[in-house]
């Protein structure tokens, strides 16, 4: 795996991917739309107008995951509020998530599936080079950029990372470990990443 | 012709409005990247590179930044924003 990222003259970014990495990185990227899914649609729920008028939800995600991706507004995970003023920042939180939630998870899914289809088009291209290489303009660049960190928080989030990992103690697990190829991805997207904003940096 | 400003006309503005007392707080999450949390404070609020880079290590070492402060509805845009990025921040009333 070269896992890098390289500039190109037009601002954007290339990178060389060959079947297998293109195949696990479309299959994260497609989970990645799932688990965002389309929010606190109603059932049954046809009408584009519907969804136009529909309010978010109020109430947290209760997936830790999406709960990472779509936090209170008002809570800070650091401080201790009195019970009236906590009441408050929940209530506050709520109606903030009721006007942006929706739009926001719009926006994730699409940076999910604009990286799906990019990879598809990798795939179906007339003369295939091996490996492929993939090239970002500079606004696809930064949609991946958005979605590659969604999946890091994701995947962080169902692996329990902590500062600490950063050593690399998750690395070291043995391969027999269930969390091993979940590891492995989270280790990769993190170099894709970090150098695909070294090309963005302004 | 001159018009001589009297001394005290500067002095008012340094005062903070009464109105505008929010600020956005961006917390540690061990998942970010340093160079991303840079990349977005460059990007979004427009700071220079300095000013991006220090306050990704207030993040990073004491738990949490304030990245900017303004009126509560400007402040809802900017938490908006960096829930956009995946960063995980609040607002809240400066005290």
């Amino acid at each position: 795996m070269s896992g890098r990222f390289e500039p190109l003259p037009n601002g954007g970014a290339a990178l060389a991917l060959d079947e297998v990495e293109i195949s696990i990185l479309r299959s994260l990227a497609v989970q990645l739309a799932e688990l965002i899914g389309p929010g606190g649609q109603p059932e049954g729920a046809t009408d584009p107008l519907d969804a136009l008028f529909a309010e978010g939800p109020s109430k947290p995600p209760a997936d830790p995951a999406l709960a990472r991706l779509f936090p209170d507004a008002y809570v800070a995970p650091d401080e201790e509020l009195g019970a009236e003023k906590e009441k408050e920042a929940r209530a506050a939180s709520a109606e903030f998530r009721r006007y942006t939630e929706n739009d926001l998870r719009a926006r994730k899914r699409d940076d999910a599936l604009a990286m799906v289809r990019d990879l598809d088009a990798l795939t179906s291209a007339e003369v295939t080079r091996v490996p492929a290489v993939l090239e970002l303009e500079p606004a696809k660049a930064r949609q991946w950029l958005g979605a590659l960190n969604d999946l890091r928080l994701a995947i962080g989030t169902r692996l329990e990372v902590t500062e600490e990992d950063d050593g690399g103690e998750l690395l070291q697990l043995p391969d027999s470990d269930p969390r091993k190829p979940m590891v492995m991805a989270y280790f990769w997207l993190g170099g894709l990443q970090e150098t695909l904003v070294e090309t963005l940096m302004p | 012709m001159e018009i001589e400003r009297p001394e005290s006309s500067e002095a008012p503005s340094m005062v903070p409005e009464p109105d505008v007392p929010w600020v956005t707080v961006v917390h540690n999450d061990p998942v970010n990247l340093m160079s991303y949390v840079t990349y977005v404070f460059q990007s979004y609020f427009g700071y220079p590179k300095d000013k991006a880079h220090r306050l990704m290590l207030d993040v990073h070492h004491k738990g949490r930044a304030i990245v900017s402060s303004g009126s509560r509805e400007e402040m809802e845009r900017d938490v908006q924003a960096m829930h956009g990025y995946g960063l995980w921040a609040t607002l809240q009333q400066e005290r």
